[in-house]
């Protein structure tokens, strides 16, 4: 027996779909539904959060106590990955920055994800200011899977009339916090909109949400819901598609390469069952891509063939490029008045209970469009590091007996200190548009390959003074709001050296771009339907199509882009122009 | 799915809320003083393979010796000792938790073993025993001059740094024991509905339902 040898599958599926986050598992679910034969491949593990969330579980059943040790987030959180991954380096090329976070598992990424689920407005798809280039589609031409996206999954929030910030069909959101609430206070004396939070959660019941349970208010949505009561892609996706009885799951699978013919059509993949390390092919007839953007552009340059010479669908050579991420910086602090304050359960939901949506008008601003506010603080479970602040801060206000502490200190002081900071925290965070630029890109390595031999990203990422410029003003905001709402900050306030806290490229984990889609092939790599333009039978369903994502968390867009492309590839099925 | 049905499906509804607490595994061993080792809890569902073994290994190592670990437990309950409301940081397993973490992220090791090494040769200087047997007066006597950051004389600061540490990790080992929760007064990881700030609670700040 030969030692290197590649096992077919002689099966022809209709479709073959790498990777099953919120991309990949609406066009598997969608695609299911109407009867196609759908092969799923991931390259994690299957996931049930039913069965493998840690969801309820107490700090003192993690012998770290829930520190980042081995997942970023923390040891309850669901994501099964990180910035790092065993044997699947990625490089950056000098002088330039890139954090790229991969979950390998069944539902990726949505299994851990703030459920912050915002619309892009007219204004994200055709900006008016130029700085960046149109899609394809208008706001309209989506709007109707953003309401079929929230009918069937489910999102709270309140109607506001804003017009980049369009309202969905909304759940009742969850009441704010306490702290929220002095957040509300103050933000608005610093001229600062704040609204309901917009969060995939099931706050009610859902019509025909079938099998999933209501929101219990444990706040615990980063360890994905053991009832689905929030959206995950494995819980309301992937596993519902498998019960159909038309989509199969193939997972520890880690695809390779894009199969072509000798028309340069896909006719499969090529991949590696992490069980025995062996090689495999399967056939579809077509194969759709929804491994993130980043893993999608890898597998496209990975896929040269005499008909793509550049890699599949690169004829543009446009894939990998416009690559962007979020903006992000934070400000934390306490309030005073919430010192020693009485005990009661305000877990809540897990996803945000309000929000700042951007509110100026960028004429008056020195940089392009804008971000949002998210906030957090209050009477959280405590993990690993949880009180750390508190004697490093507990000589800033007077003491119950009037007096002011030392710095520091130890005790019965030390756990009078802790009872009384406890919960009086509070933290806001900027996510903010980062432009879509072509010199921001990924590519092959050249030199370097993972453990399954597979040639490696090399990142090419560097933020601009229009990043920076958002970034001092999200501090400058910050700093307001804390002063207005009688907040003493805590941290350290960031200024020009450290580009006022701006969050190195893909720390926001929002990236998307390096397929991006357009009417002209030679400045688009797929069409406004999400096909290749290269190669009418493949398709591309993750974040990598964006032109330029707003400051919109982008996962409500994923998923009703995904359900498009779903339908039209269903509609050109009918009309006989693939499969 | 309705509420009721939602926390059937959870396995809670006839459960009631004290067993869900109770039913939360088992607790680290409170006898740490006497250095006895985190007890790792059983493989949970949705804990990885490498994620067990990696947790099992680090418990079946031993980084500090007896001695340090005997210096660790009486830091801990000088930081976080027994008052009317809780027990101390050794009752609440902290030494055993800082046995672990040490070895989870060894950037804690060389500040550990050496802060502990620092406070004994200060220790011998003043008052010729190690910290652990110095007296509990003499123990809180140089405790002070490395517990207070701003007040600490420049030859302290190592000692200032090695103590901020110490305490940093029994604030985490304590607050997130059983002990240490119930003591802070976090209630809620249970199920429930959450209704807004409660009625009372709003009108002591000001605030009103429509807030």
């Amino acid at each position: 027996m030969a030692s290197y040898q590649i096992k077919e599958n002689p099966t022809v599926y209709d479709a073959v779909i790498v990777g099953s986050g919120a991309g990949g598992g609406m066009a598997g679910y969608i695609l299911a539904k109407a009867g196609l034969k759908v092969l799923m491949l991931e390259a994690g593990p299957f996931f049930d959060p039913a069965k493998d969330s840690l969801q309820l579980r107490m700090p003192w059943e993690s012998p770290r106590r829930g520190a980042s040790t081995i997942r970023p987030f923390g040891d309850f959180d669901a994501a099964y990955g990180g910035w790092e991954l065993e044997g699947e380096p990625y490089t950056t090329a000098a002088g330039t920055d890139f954090d790229w976070f991969r979950a390998r598992m069944l539902g990726g990424r949505t299994n851990h994800w703030g459920r912050i689920s915002l619309r892009m407005g007219p204004d994200d798809f055709k900006p008016k200011d130029g700085v960046t280039d149109e899609w394809p589609i208008t706001y309209d031409e989506l709007k109707p899977f953003y309401d079929r996206v929230d009918r069937m999954i489910g999102v709270y929030g309140t109607k506001e009339g804003l017009h980049n910030e369009p309202d969905g069909i909304f759940l009742k959101p969850p009441k704010p916090r306490l702290n929220e609430l002095f957040i509300k206070k103050g933000a608005k004396k610093a001229g600062v909109m704040v609204i309901a939070g917009r969060g995939a959660v099931l706050t009610e019941a859902l019509a025909g949400s079938e099998g999933r349970g209501t929101c219990f208010f444990c706040g615990q949505c980063g360890r994905s819901c053991k009832v689905y009561g929030d959206f995950s892609s494995s819980s309301c996706l992937v596993i519902p598609a498998i019960k159909t009885g038309n989509l199969t799951v193939l997972d520890n699978a880690m695809v390779r390469e894009v199969l072509t013919n000798d028309e340069g059509l896909a006719t499969g993949v090529s991949y590696v069952d992490k069980n025995d390390l062996q090689e495999y092919t399967v056939k579809g007839k077509m194969v759709i891509l929804g491994a993130s953007a980043c893993e999608s552009a890898r597998l496209l340059l990975n896929s040269k063939s005499a008909a793509h010479p550049a890699g599949l669908g690169n004829s543009s050579g446009l894939v990998g490029r416009y690559l962007h991420d979020s903006t992000g910086s934070s400000l934390g602090g306490f309030l005073p008045q919430l010192l020693d304050r009485k005990r009661y359960n305000e877990d809540g939901a897990g996803s945000v209970h309000i929000y700042s949506p951007w509110w100026l008008d960028n004429k008056k601003l020195n940089f392009p469009r804008g971000y949002h506010i998210e906030y957090g603080g209050g009477l959280h479970m405590p993990s690993y590091g949880y009180l750390n602040w508190v004697p490093a801060v507990n000589h800033l206000v007077p003491g119950k007996d009037g007096q002011k502490k030392a710095q520091g200190g130890y005790g019965q002081s030390l756990k009078e200190d802790a009872r009384r900071f406890y919960g009086a925290n509070v933290g806001m965070a900027g996510r903010g548009t980062a432009l879509a630029r072509k010199d921001n890109y990924c590519e092959i390595d050249p030199a370097k390959v993972d453990k399954f031999g597979i040639p490696v990203l090399r990142f090419h990422y560097k933020w601009a003074a229009e990043e920076v410029a958002q970034a001092k003003h999200m501090q400058e905001t910050f700093q307001s709001i804390m002063h207005e709402m009688g907040a003493i900050i805590t941290s350290n306030i960031p200024g020009p050296d450290s580009s006022y806290g701006l969050e190195t490229p893909g720390k926001i984990i929002h990236e998307g771009g390096t397929t991006r889609m357009g009417n002209d092939p030679k400045n688009s790599v797929l069409n406004k339907y999400c096909q290749s333009h290269d190669c009418q039978n493949l398709f591309v369903v993750d974040a990598a199509p964006f032109v330029q994502q707003g400051d919109k968390n982008l996962t409500w867009s994923i998923l009703a882009l995904s359900m498009r492309t779903a339908d039209y590839i269903l509609e050109q099925k009918n009309k006989l122009n693939i499969g | 799915m309705n509420r009721r049905e939602t926390l059937k499906a959870l396995g809670l509804a006839a459960a009631g809320t004290g067993l869900l607490i109770s039913s939360c595994g088992p607790e680290t061993k409170t006898n740490a003083d006497k250095g006895a080792t985190v007890k790792v809890p059983e493989k949970l569902p949705g804990v990885q393979d490498f994620e067990q073994e990696r947790n099992n290994k680090l418990n079946a190592e031993h980084f500090f010796n007896e001695h340090e670990m005997a210096t660790i437990t009486v830091l801990a309950d000088i930081i976080i000792p027994k008052d009317a409301v809780s027990g101390s940081a050794s009752e609440a397993g902290v030494p055993a938790f800082i046995e672990f973490i040490v070895k989870d992220m060894p950037d804690h090791q060389i500040p550990m073993r050496g802060g502990l090494k620092w406070l004994d040769v200060q220790a011998f200087k003043s008052y010729g025993k190690a910290f652990a047997d110095c007296s509990e007066k003499d123990q809180i006597a140089l405790v002070d001059q490395i517990a207070y950051p701003a007040q600490a004389k420049p030859g302290m600061q190592q000692g200032v740094s090695f103590f901020s540490r110490m305490r940093e990790l029994t604030l985490s080992g304590f607050y997130t024991s059983e002990i240490g929760v119930k003591d802070i007064g976090y209630v809620g990881n249970l199920p429930g509905i959450w209704d807004g700030v409660p009625k009372d609670v709003l009108d002591q700040y000001g605030f009103t339902m429509n807030d």
